[in-house]
Order: C-alpha cells, then structure tokens, then sequence
C-alpha cells in the first residue's frame, strides 16, 4: 500500500498532506491536519457532526476520501471565526444556549453558515430542512433553530 | 487498495476494466464510503469519477438532456431548466439526504447501488430515461429499468460505467411528479416511492403516461396497467381508482418496522393517485 500526496488548501491556507487510499478526508482533518474542530459522530453520513464545506458546496467529510481533496478548497469550522472575533452565528448560539455538550456544535455552525450564504432569509421551515441532517441529542433543536433565524435578521439588518 | 482520479472515460473504463480484483467507480461516494466503513465490500480499487469533465454536465441532448454521471442532486436543483422541464426527477434527488448528502449523491450512484428503496430511479423510469453506459467494448444506452437486477445488483458489466442518465425530448403538455412515504419529514428511507409521468392532449385527455414504484418489490416496478388505467381519461374518480388498483396488485414488498405488506400496498395506490394528479396539475401548467 502507498501513500498518496495531496496538497489542497484548508480555510485559505495550503496544505499537503499524505494519506492512505482508504482514509476518509475526516480521518486526515483530525488525525493528519490536527484540526480536531470537526467531529465525528456516526461515520456514516447520518449526524452531520462532520460536516464542512468542499470547494463551497456543504458535504459530510465522513464520506469524502482524502485523496479527493487534491486541488480543493477546504472549509472547516476552525474557519469560521475571525481570530478571537466570533462568527455571527457562534455569538448566537452562545446567546441563545444553542449547544449543551457541543458535539454537534461544529457541524451545525457550518452547515447554518451555508444555508446563509446562500439564503440570507430563509424561513423556518427552510432552516429545519437544511440542517435536518444535523443531529443534536442535547437542545431539543428549538434554541438552534432560534439562534439561526435570529443572526440571519441581525446580518440582513447590518447588525453584525 | 488503490485510488484513481482519471481525466477521461477512456482512462477510467481502463482502469476498471485492468483491475484483476474488486474495482469501483466513485461518485458521490455516499453509499460507497458507508460500504467500505461496513466492510461490505473492500475494494482493491476505487475510481473517482468527478475529474472528468464531461462526467460533471448538464446539457441539452437530442431535444431532452444529459445528465453526467458525476454531477449531484444538488447541482440538478440548482440547474433552473432541467428542474422547469422534469420537476419530478429533481424532487427525486432532492429527498435523498440530507443537504450534505444531497451535495454529492448522484442520479448514477442511486441507480447503481440498486436498493430497492432507491428514490431517484422511479422518477426516472416514470420519465423514459435511458442510461448510457461506457465500457471496453464502447457504448450503449439502456433503460434505467435495465441497471438495477436484484438488491445491490445492478447489470453492469467488469469494466462497464455510468457515463451520463439521457431523459427524453418532452412532448407538450407533459410533466412528471415523483412522491414518497417515509414514517418522519426528513431523513429516512422510503416505504413506498412513485414515479409518475403523464402527457395530455389539448382536451385534457391523458395521451401517454409511464407509472414507476420504488421499494414495494426487490427492484422497481413499472406499473404497466396502471398507465393503461388513465390513458384516454381524463383522471376522473374512476381512472383513479383503477390506477390505484393496478399499482396495489404490482406490489410485492417486505414487512418491516416502516411499514407491513399491507400498508406499503395500500400506499403504493395512494401515493399513485396523488403523483399523477400533481403531474397533470404540472403538465397543465396550473402549478
Ligand atoms: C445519510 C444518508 C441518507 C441517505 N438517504 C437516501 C434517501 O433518502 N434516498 C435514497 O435513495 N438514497 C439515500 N441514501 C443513499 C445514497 O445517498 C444514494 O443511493 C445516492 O444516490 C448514491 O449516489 P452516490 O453518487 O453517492 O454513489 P456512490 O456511493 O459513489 O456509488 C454507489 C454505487 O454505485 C457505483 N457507481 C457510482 N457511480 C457509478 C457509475 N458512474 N457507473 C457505475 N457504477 C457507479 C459505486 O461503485 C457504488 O457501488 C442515503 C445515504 C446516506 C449516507
Ligand atoms: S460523522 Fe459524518 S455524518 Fe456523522
Ligand atoms: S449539544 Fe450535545 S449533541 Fe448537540
């Protein structure tokens, strides 16, 4: 078996890394790349704690192989603040207690921060069908779902 | 095992035809991956599909269109026409998934997974689509119908691929509807799907219709007497029910904890009854 040599780009910055050709992109986040931010929950595609963006487009990196992200851009939620300035979103769910043991924290900020950029005014029902492939067996959902409706208004407003 | 990402068909259908052992085209790599993870199956190699380009269009062909093989249920709801001209092959990819799933899952990986639950496959069938396969001895085109042999097989030969899903030139007045029944609203998987194609003439009157059902037997089920029912009607209460008559005799389903022989037959009916009066209403252009 032998290694494969990558080089893509994580948030912005280019990385290489080697991999084995069975290893999924999550494996080589967390165990090549260090960047245990992304979680895993199921390994199968069904929680989304793994979720993260592959040049722009939302995917579970549980069912992506490494050796794909060759010439791709990376989106992790190690991305998503701005130094020590929060995300919108992440001051929301602070706000709101959006997260209890924060597991699947990570995947639903990044999986809310694509459904906004690509619609900054969804409805309700529009944000429970995005994230419907985000699990949570803390909050009950209600806080989370409050917490992104309530930063899309602040954004569309300037707010933020 | 070895991974490969070839730029054209020809170096893709040479690799997995050159393969002495296990080889598999990669797509979304939704049901591959959860295959791999289970030890289902372990590939000694695994071909990405999605670095060819012409794997990764949508485009005009014939009068109808080409799907590529590669391109996901996400990227065909984004397409504005080819939702307008089949919105019942686009709700189709649209449910299977999660968004995340949705992102990379594709109309090829759906049909040749071959699960008899599949969603896209009775939209396509309902539509006519013919799927065109690449392989050493070159090219053919063959009903989606054809793809899926049994659960988790499908008809393809060693070294065959998926090279794009061909849905046909839309006569006037025609649309298409794809339903399921799933026990939440998000998130699982379908106890009963249906297909539905229809094409009316000016009066109203159903001139062709295609009916295709989704987890009621080990593959899906084109429901021939169940177009025959509705052509020459104009969907009245009577063509209806023998519709739903038609589709309940074609089911031959599983009991399990979504739901028990009984009820996925008496679905099969209704989701029927339901789809082809959505793809009327569509054909019509009333909705
Ligand atoms: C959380 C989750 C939810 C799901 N929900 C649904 C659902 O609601 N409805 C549903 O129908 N499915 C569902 N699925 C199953 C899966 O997402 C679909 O079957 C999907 O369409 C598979 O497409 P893919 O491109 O990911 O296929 P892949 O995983 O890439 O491939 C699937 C199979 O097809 C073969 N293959 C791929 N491309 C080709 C090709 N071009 N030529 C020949 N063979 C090829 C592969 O070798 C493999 O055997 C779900 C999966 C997950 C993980
Ligand atoms: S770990 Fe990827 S979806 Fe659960
Ligand atoms: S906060 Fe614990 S799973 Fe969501």
């Amino acid at each position: 078996m032998s290694s494969i040599h990558v080089t893509s780009a994580v948030n912005g910055d280019p990385v290489e890394f080697l991999c084995e050709p069975e290893e999924t992109l999550l494996d080589v986040l967390r165990d090549r790349l260090g960047m245990t931010g992304t979680k895993e929950g199921c390994g199968t595609g069904d929680c989304g704690a793994c979720s993260i963006t592959l040049d722009g487009r939302l995917v579970c990196a549980c069912l992506v192989m490494g050796a794909e992200a060759e010439g791709r851009q990376i989106g992790t939620i190690e991305g998503m603040a701005d130094g020590e300035t929060l995300h919108p979103l992440q001051k929301k769910f602070l706000e709101h207690a959006a997260l209890q043991c924060g597991i699947c924290t990570p995947g639903f900020l990044v999986a809310a921060k694509s459904l906004l950029e690509k619609n900054p005014d969804p409805t309700e029902e529009e944000v429970r069908y995005w994230l419907a492939g985000n699990l949570c067996r803390c909050t009950g959902y209600d806080k989370i779902i409050r917490a992104v409706m309530d930063t899309a208004e602040d954004m569309r407003k300037g707010n933020v | 095992m070895r991974f490969e990402a070839p730029e054209t068909v020809e170096a893709a259908v040479a690799l997995l035809a050159g393969e002495a052992g296990t080889a598999f085209p990669l797509s979304g790599g939704t049901d591959l991956l959860v295959q791999m993870r289970s030890g289902r199956i372990a590939p000694d190699l695994v071909v990405d599909t999605k670095r060819i380009p012409a794997l990764r269009e949508i485009a005009r062909e014939a009068g109808g269109w080409r799907i590529g093989a590669a391109v996901s249920g996400a990227e065909i709801n984004e397409h504005a026409e080819l939702v307008a001209a089949w919105p019942g092959i686009a709700e189709a990819a649209n449910l299977v998934g999660s968004t995340q799933v949705a992102g990379r899952a594709t109309l090829a990986g759906n049909l040749c997974t071959s699960s008899p639950a599949a969603d896209t496959v009775p939209a396509m069938v309902a539509a006519g689509a013919l799927a065109r396969i690449v392989g050493p001895a070159g090219k053919r085109e063959i009903p989606v119908e054809d793809v899926p042999v049994g659960v988790q097989k499908n008809s393809l030969a060693k070294g065959e691929m998926v090279e794009c899903i061909l849905l046909p030139a839309k006569p006037d007045r025609s649309s298409d509807c794809y339903l399921r029944f799933i026990p939440r609203t998000e998130m699982d998987i379908a106890v009963v799907g249906c297909g539905v194609s229809v094409t009316l003439d000016e009066g109203g009157t159903v001139t062709a219709a295609k009916v295709a059902l989704g987890a009621v037997a080990p593959t899906v089920v084109v429901v021939e007497d169940g177009a025959q029912a509705i052509i020459g009607t104009k969907l009245d209460d009577a063509a209806l029910d023998a519709l739903a008559k038609a589709c309940e005799a074609a089911c031959n389903p599983i009991d399990d904890k979504r739901g028990t022989v009984e009820f996925r037959t008496e679905v099969a009916g209704t989701l029927a009854r339901r789809a082809v009066k959505i793809a009327a209403d569509r054909a019509r252009g009333v909705v």
